[in-house]
C-alpha cells in the first residue's frame, strides 16, 4: 500500500505537471479501436471549444489516429524476456501556443530500433518534394503490412503537418526499448 | 445489379452503388477497424460491373476524411476503374474536397497522377 500522503502528492504534481505542459489527454494502457475514436472525438470537442481553425483540426485529428494505429499495429511488450504483440502505450496530447503535439510512446523490440531508426531518419532527412514521392512509391507499393514498421503513417504525418518527427529510444533491457515519438501540428489561425 | 447502399458512421463512409439510378459514390469519413473487412464488398461489386454490359460509370468521392490504411482501398477502387476505362468503359472520377482543404484536394492530385482515368477535382463550400 503506498503511503496516503505520498499519493497525495503525487496525484498534485501530475495535476501540475500537466497544466504546465498543456497537456489536455493523457492515457496509458490498450489502445483500441473504440479508445481511437472516443479519443479522436473528445479533442475535436476541445479544439472546437477553444476555436481551433478547421485546418488545425483536421491535421490534428489525422494525426492522432494515425499515430493510435501505429501502437495498435505494432507495439510490443516482454514478459519473461521474450517479445510478444501487445496493443498498449501511452498517448498525450499537449500543446504550446503555436503548436500541438501528439505524443505515443510504446515497447518495441531492441533488434527493430535500428531499422526503425534508419526509416525515420530518412522520412526526416526528406524536403516535400521528397515526402510526396515517397508517399506515393508506398501507397502504391501492394501489402498493407509493412516490413520495417515505419510506413505510410509516418510519412503521411510528415507530409500534412510539415514537421520531422522527434523520436527517442530509450532501452529498457537487453530485450526491448522503450519508443517515444512526437508529432507537432502548427496551430493555424 | 443489386444495389450497395452503405450508410455512414463516424469511422466508415456513405456508400451508394446504384445501377438504376445511376449513381456511384463514397463520402464521409474513412477509418474502419478493418479496412479490407469494409471495401471488399465494394472491391467485389466493381468487378462484377466490369464484367457487365453496362458501359458507363460517373464515380463520385465526397470524403471529409480518411486514414492510410483506407488511401491504399481507396487507391483499389480508383485501379479498378481504370482498368474499365482501358477496356472501353465511359468512366469519369469526380473528387469533391471542402474549398478550404488542401490535404484532400492535394489527396485528389496525387491519386489523379498515379491512375489514368479522367478524374475531375471539384472543390465545395464547407
Amino acid at each position: 500500500m503506498v503511503d496516503e500522503q505520498s499519493f497525495i502528492t503525487s496525484v498534485f504534481r501530475f495535476y501540475k505537471l500537466m497544466k504546465s505542459n498543456e497537456i489536455s489527454l493523457v492515457y496509458e494502457g490498450e489502445i483500441t479501436h473504440d479508445i481511437t475514436k472516443a479519443f479522436t472525438a473528445l479533442t475535436e470537442t476541445t479544439m472546437n471549444k477553444e476555436d481551433e481553425s478547421g485546418t488545425t483540426q483536421r491535421k490534428v485529428f489525422h494525426v492522432m489516429v494515425e499515430c493510435l494505429q501505429n501502437i495498435s499495429k505494432h507495439a510490443e511488450e516482454v514478459q519473461s524476456g521474450k517479445i510478444h504483440k501487445e496493443k498498449r502505450g501511452v498517448f498525450l496530447i499537449h500543446k504550446d501556443h503555436d503548436h500541438y503535439g501528439v505524443t505515443t510512446g510504446n515497447v518495441v523490440a531492441n533488434d527493430k530500433v535500428e531499422d526503425l531508426r534508419k526509416s525515420l531518419d530518412h522520412i526526416n532527412s526528406l524536403d516535400k518534394e521528397g515526402i510526396k514521392q515517397l508517399h506515393k512509391e508506398q501507397i502504391r507499393s501492394g501489402s498493407l503490412s509493412e516490413k520495417q514498421g515505419a510506413g505510410l503513417g509516418f510519412i503521411d504525418i510528415v507530409k500534412k503537418t510539415g514537421n520531422p518527427l522527434l523520436y527517442h529510444f530509450l532501452e529498457i533491457d537487453e530485450t526491448a526499448s522503450f519508443f517515444i515519438i512526437t508529432s507537432r501540428i502548427e496551430r493555424i489561425k | 445489379m443489386d444495389i450497395i447502399k452503405i450508410q455512414g458512421t463516424d469511422d466508415t463512409p456513405t456508400v451508394i452503388l446504384d445501377v438504376q439510378n445511376d449513381i456511384f459514390q463514397i463520402s464521409g469519413r474513412s477509418l474502419p477497424e478493418d479496412v479490407s473487412a469494409f471495401y471488399d464488398p465494394i472491391l467485389e461489386w466493381l468487378r462484377e460491373f466490369a464484367e457487365s454490359s453496362h458501359d458507363k460509370m460517373t464515380f463520385g468521392f465526397k470524403l471529409e476524411y480518411f486514414n492510410t490504411a483506407s488511401s491504399k482501398l481507396i487507391l483499389d477502387i480508383l485501379l479498378k476503374l481504370e482498368d474499365m476505362f482501358e477496356n472501353g468503359k465511359e468512366v469519369q472520377v469526380k473528387w469533391y474536397y471542402p474549398e478550404d482543404d488542401e490535404d484532400m484536394e492535394e489527396a485528389g492530385e496525387e491519386y489523379a497522377d498515379i491512375v489514368d482515368v479522367p478524374f475531375e477535382q471539384i472543390p465545395y463550400e464547407d
